[in-house]
Parts: structure tokens; C-alpha cells; sequence
């Protein structure tokens, strides 16, 4: 065992490598990255960095003093009462209690509350109820307090919305009606977003996170976007938060645009540029993670994109690391060595605002 | 969490409002939450030198003070501290302006 290093594979499997074969794995990552999405590798500097993070002894890592950040999240409260959908403990406990828990015995920076179901479709139905609970519930938090949700632009489509699903339609080769249906979709999932924006506005909500954006796609993201700079006119105080689904922008459209910028396969280092432009206040760069690789590979993987974001990003970046992103293992139990050291490298070497 | 500023036991809260309503990079954020409370970046985490602070400054601490602000009332004195908008004291206070 001298010499050995105990990590986890991409799906939570704990291994045991050494410092060379971790050197190795975090220059093929640090290289994947390079090549997919075409920036610049991590430096020799950069690499040794991350392996000193990697073989530190302690279980835990973290940060030096000062060098702390701000952490957002995806309604992390939910945890506190939800089932093992959300990944969380069923305590029998309210939304509301379980956010002043997530203030005042968690010690989260910021809290977030969301609909059960996290997508805003379904949010849209009850929003009265969601804005009366945020409003009663913002009157006893201290730290601020995002409404989120994900634009998951999915339902809009059969069987659960009105609109033609695209993964049917695309397989028999129904390519102008497969973008058409996309196209129809995003005019609802937009105007959605913006009447639940306008009704939170109401009630004093001081942010919203659009947490999952794109991952249906393009047309999903534009929704997103689009639905941001709608907001920031009509609500300039009620700050935004805007979170990838994946490493790129799926084109299962193609040819969407948001101002001249084709949104199609733009990776976060691109999208932040377009974000930017949307008015967005924080943005939340994802990487993928491959559950077959080791978390050496994966967060190097990481921690280039990531810094790639910062360094052309001129709003704070907060990646997201939840599982299964952005070097943490695909697991609903992350191993939390794997997460310190996700946060420790993300921070350190990446640049990020916050988490 | 191991990497994050601490919410109320330190000024977590506070360096997030300057993220979101400035869209500050978390080093301008962390210096201007510190010139306004007068202490050195350093600081910030400290978890002595800031529930002193807050406790003095009565813009909510993680230990409960029967009598000290926390919630909305808390937020209405941060949003003054750090200059600027939030909208749930906004409205709160137009809600309340005939009173005060």
C-alpha cells in the first residue's frame, strides 16, 4: 500500500492508485478538455497543484482561511424532507422549517427554495401558493433567498405537454417538424418563466435560479436566456442565476441563435459571453463527469473548463458541483473526499466565485 | 460546504448580496463587504471577530438573540450597510411607509 493513494472512480467506487497514474490521469484530463473545447490546457504548475490536492492525507480538504466563496445552490433545504428522488432524508418537516434549518444549522451562504417537482411547468400551476410560502418565508430568512427551478423544457412535449416531442419525430426523420415543435415549445417555457418571474416580483422575491438550463436542448437554453432579459427589465432587483445542464449546449435543434451567438454547442468559457449579454448575475458552469474514468481525470477535466470560464467571465461563476458534475462522482452518496477536493481544485486552480 | 465563507456564523450572506446585486467576482465582493464593516478581508471568516460584529451591528447572528434582528428586519439593515437593493425590504418598506 506505500505510495498508494486512496480516490473513487467517476461512480463513487473508491480506489487506490499512485501519484504517477494520478500525474497521468490528470494530464489526460486537463488534455480531453483542451481538445473538446478547445482552450488551453492546465500548466505543469497548475497540474502539480491539483496532485498535491489529491494525494493531501486528510479524508477532508478545504480552502486556505481567506480563500473562501459563496456558496448558491439548487433548493439544497429540500434535502431535509424530500425522498430518495431528490436524494433526500424524509425527515417529516416543512419547506419553510426546513430552509431556516438549511440557514441556521447548515450555514448556507444563501437558501433556495423550489417547487417539489424542481421544474417550473409544474410550479406555474400552484404559483400563487409558491409565491404566498416564499413571501411568509422570506420575511424570516436572513441570508437571501433564491426562488429555483429548472426551465426542463421536456414537459412541454408529449405525452406530459401539448407540443410534438422532437425524440420521436427526429428518429423517423421529421426534422422541420421535430425544430418547429422545439421552436413552439420554447415560446411557452419563455413566457412561462417570465408570469412566475412577474409573480415573484410581486411578493419581494430577491432571486431566481435557473438551475438545469438547456438540458433539453438549445431551444431550452434560449427560453432561458430570453426569459432573463425579459426579467431584468421588468424586475431589475431580482437577481438571476443561470446553471448549465451539461459541458456543451445540446443542438437538438440546431440553429437557434440569442442575439448573433448560436447557442448549439457552445461550452461554458462561450456560454458565460452569452449569459453576460442576458443580464445574468451568477452563472453556473457544468462539466460532465464520466463514471468510468477516476476522479483524477474527471476534475482535471473540470478545473480547466472551469478556469477557462473565469478568466473571460466578468460575473461571478459559481460551477456546480452536485453529483455527477464538475468532478463530483455520479453517486447519490458523494464520497466526500471527492467533493473537498472537488471544491479545494474548482477554487484554487479553477477561479471560482463560489459553488 | 468545507470551502464556503459560513452563512450567518461569519458573512456568508453578505458577500453573496454583493455577488448578486453587483455581480461582483468574490475578491471585489469580499473587499467591499470589508471596507463596509471596517475589518480586513482576513476577517471575514472569523468566527469570533464576526458575531461580535454582527451582534453590535444587530444584522442577525447564527446564535439566536431574544430581541435581535434576524429575517426581514435584519435584511432591512444589511441592505443599508452594504447600499443596496433588496427587493423583500423594498417591498416591506412600502409596505410599512405610512407607519414609519
Amino acid at each position: 500500500m506505500h505510495n498508494q493513494v486512496m480516490t473513487h472512480l467517476g461512480d463513487g467506487g473508491r480506489i487506490m492508485m499512485t501519484k504517477d497514474e494520478i500525474a497521468e490521469d490528470i494530464i489526460r484530463g486537463t488534455n480531453d478538455a483542451s481538445d473538446r473545447a478547445q482552450i488551453p490546457s492546465l500548466t505543469k504548475e497548475e497540474r502539480e497543484q491539483l496532485l498535491d490536492i489529491f494525494c493531501e492525507p486528510g479524508r477532508i480538504v478545504s480552502v486556505s482561511p481567506g480563500e473562501e466563496v459563496v456558496v448558491t445552490d439548487d433548493s439544497c433545504s429540500m434535502t431535509y424532507y424530500a425522498d430518495q428522488e431528490n436524494s433526500g432524508m424524509g425527515i417529516p418537516m416543512s419547506r419553510p422549517t426546513a430552509i431556516l434549518n438549511w440557514e441556521r444549522a447548515a450555514c448556507g451562504d444563501t437558501c433556495c427554495m423550489g417547487h417539489n417537482d424542481f421544474s417550473y411547468k409544474p410550479a406555474k400551476a400552484v404559483i400563487h401558493y409558491e409565491a404566498n410560502e416564499y413571501y411568509s418565508t422570506s420575511q424570516t430568512t436572513t441570508i437571501p433567498m433564491f426562488y429555483g427551478s429548472q426551465p426542463n423544457m421536456g414537459l412541454y412535449f408529449r405525452p406530459d405537454g401539448p407540443f410534438d416531442n422532437p425524440a420521436e419525430l427526429l428518429p423517423i426523420g421529421k426534422i422541420d417538424e421535430a425544430r418547429q415543435a422545439q421552436l413552439d415549445a420554447k415560446q411557452q417555457l419563455k413566457s412561462d418563466l417570465v408570469y412566475i418571474g412577474k409573480e415573484l416580483n410581486q411578493v419581494g422575491c430577491e432571486a431566481m435560479n435557473f438551475d438545469t438550463s438547456g438540458s433539453a436542448g438549445d431551444a431550452d437554453m434560449a427560453a432561458a436566456l430570453e426569459a432573463v432579459r425579459e426579467l431584468k427589465k421588468i424586475a431589475p432587483n431580482m437577481y438571476m442565476e443561470l446553471g448549465m445542464a451539461s459541458e456543451f449546449v445540446l443542438g437538438m435543434h440546431g440553429k437557434i441563435f440569442f442575439e448573433d451567438t448560436r447557442l448549439a454547442g457552445l461550452y461554458p468559457h462561450q456560454l458565460v459571453k452569452v449569459a453576460e449579454a442576458a443580464g445574468v448575475d451568477i452563472f453556473g458552469p457544468t462539466v460532465n463527469v464520466n463514471t468510468t474514468e477516476t476522479t483524477p481525470w474527471n476534475l482535471s477535466r473540470s478545473v480547466t473548463m472551469v478556469k477557462a470560464t473565469a478568466e473571460v467571465a466578468n460575473i461571478p461563476i459559481h460551477p456546480n458541483v452536485g453529483m455527477g458534475v464538475c468532478g463530483v462522482p455520479l453517486y447519490e452518496v458523494p464520497p466526500i473526499g471527492a467533493v473537498t477536493r472537488a471544491s479545494k481544485s474548482l477554487v484554487q486552480i479553477g477561479m471560482a466565485d463560489g459553488l | 460546504m468545507g470551502s464556503a465563507m459560513g452563512g450567518l456564523r461569519t458573512t456568508g450572506d453578505l458577500v453573496a448580496w454583493m455577488q448578486m446585486s453587483r455581480k461582483m467576482k468574490i475578491n471585489d465582493a469580499k473587499q467591499y463587504v470589508a471596507k463596509k464593516l471596517g475589518v480586513e478581508v482576513i476577517d471575514l471568516t472569523d468566527e469570533e471577530k464576526m458575531l461580535e460584529l454582527r451582534e453590535e451591528l444587530d444584522i442577525g447572528t447564527i446564535i439566536s438573540m431574544s430581541g435581535g434582528s434576524k429575517g426581514i428586519q435584519a435584511k432591512c439593515k444589511i441592505a443599508k450597510l452594504l447600499d443596496i437593493e433588496i427587493n423583500s425590504v423594498n417591498l416591506f418598506k412600502a409596505n410599512i411607509r405610512d407607519f414609519i
